[in-house]
């Protein structure tokens, strides 16, 4: 299942794990699958391997977790070995540099699209969708355009807004 | 750099090797955010400091890793190929993975038991728009090298909306992405 999740990652392997997971497979719901996102990306490590790790180990224990790891490496391994092999020649021809160029820009465009599905998780925010849509805006203005140090932006923008989370949360329980 | 040079171990002793491993252990557990944010301090250790792999080879690497399938993180896996061939891989990517791994299964299986405590609902709603902001930066990001160009634009765009109305297959997409590329359009 990661194999073929990490075989059609050119460029990134989420947008592919999102569709595969959550739209043919349904193994997991668009919420749970921002979630561990969300998880993935604070811990160290890189982010599709953390939450191959964690979602193969909640559905089918560490063996799953181990599958899961191996399927999205071996095969892609493989193949990046052997472009490297390459390089030399393949690196001088214009036509192959333009489509990886092309494949470049449909891989941004894949994870935008991404994150606009993800979205409507937004409308369930213990916060309410407007303020949890501002502090989606903060961050790509930090990360993306003002390129902000990723941890800043997490302890920053992402504090604030956990604070804000706990805080509604409380008053949501005590009521 | 060719052929079966490239399966020895380039002249490194077992003990480069751990060292090897150790410096990517370390990196492993401050690469919050994935493992090409700290791509500088790799280029300095292993360019700079130890010499075993040239500036071009260093850049080529992280260019053909991200231009390939599969996770980037396989860039790694190449400047382990480049310093000490097959050994080196395994010694940089069992550097990078393992710390982060065995902490990443920690925190999951921590975070499932306690999923409904206070904490943990409020780093979700917290994190959740985060993690959207940080996904359309990843996008921002990638079509950088491409941005002044109102065909990329147009892929870019006509990517995110028929990705996301549709259910069209993303290796089509690829396919038309890499067939503008070809033309000279991007």
């Amino acid at each position: 299942m990661f194999q073929r999740l990490a075989l059609q990652g050119f460029g990134g392997v989420l947008p592919v794990a999102h569709k595969e997971l959550v739209e043919r497979e349904q193994w997991l719901s668009g919420e749970e699958f921002v979630e561990l996102l969300a998880l993935s990306q604070v811990l160290p490590g890189p982010n599709i391997v953390n939450l191959a790790l964690i979602f193969g180990d909640r559905h089918f224990g560490w063996r799953g977790a181990l599958a899961g790891v191996a399927g999205l490496l071996t095969v892609p391994l493989l193949i990046v070995l052997v472009l490297a092999a390459m390089y030399r020649q393949f690196a001088a021809q214009p036509q192959v540099t333009g489509a990886l160029r092309g494949m470049g820009a449909v891989a941004a465009g894949l994870v935008v699209s991404t994150a606009i599905k993800l979205s409507a998780t937004l409308k369930n925010s213990v916060m309410g969708v407007g303020l949890a849509a501002a502090f989606g805006l903060a961050t790509f203005v930090a990360v993306g355009l003002l390129r902000w140090p990723l941890v800043w932006a997490v302890l920053g923008i992402g504090g604030v807004s956990m604070a804000i989370a706990w805080w509604r949360l409380t008053r949501a329980s005590r009521s | 750099m060719s052929g079966w040079a490239m399966l020895g171990m380039h002249g490194l002793g077992w003990l480069d090797l751990a060292q090897l491993c150790g410096h990517f252990m370390l990196l492993s557990l401050l690469a919050v955010g994935g493992a090409i944010t700290t791509a500088p301090d790799m280029q300095r250790y292993l360019v700079q400091q130890r010499g075993w792999m040239t500036a071009d080879d260093f850049t080529a690497a992280v260019a053909i890793a991200q231009s390939a399938p599969g996770p980037n993180i396989l860039f790694v896996a190449l400047m382990g190929w480049q310093a000490a061939g097959l050994a080196g891989v395994v010694a940089t990517m069992t550097g990078i993975m393992l710390p982060s791994s065995i902490i990443a299964l920690s925190v999951g299986r921590y975070g499932r038991r306690r999923a409904q405590s206070l904490p943990m609902r409020a780093f979700t709603g917290g994190m959740v728009p985060i993690t959207l902001g940080l996904l359309v930066s990843t996008g921002w990001l990638l079509a950088a090298p491409m941005r002044e160009h109102a065909m990329a634009w147009v892929l870019v765009l006509g990517t995110a909306v028929v990705a996301a109305r549709t259910r069209i297959s993303l290796l089509w997409m690829m396919g038309v992405g890499a067939a503008v590329g070809a033309m000279g359009w991007v």
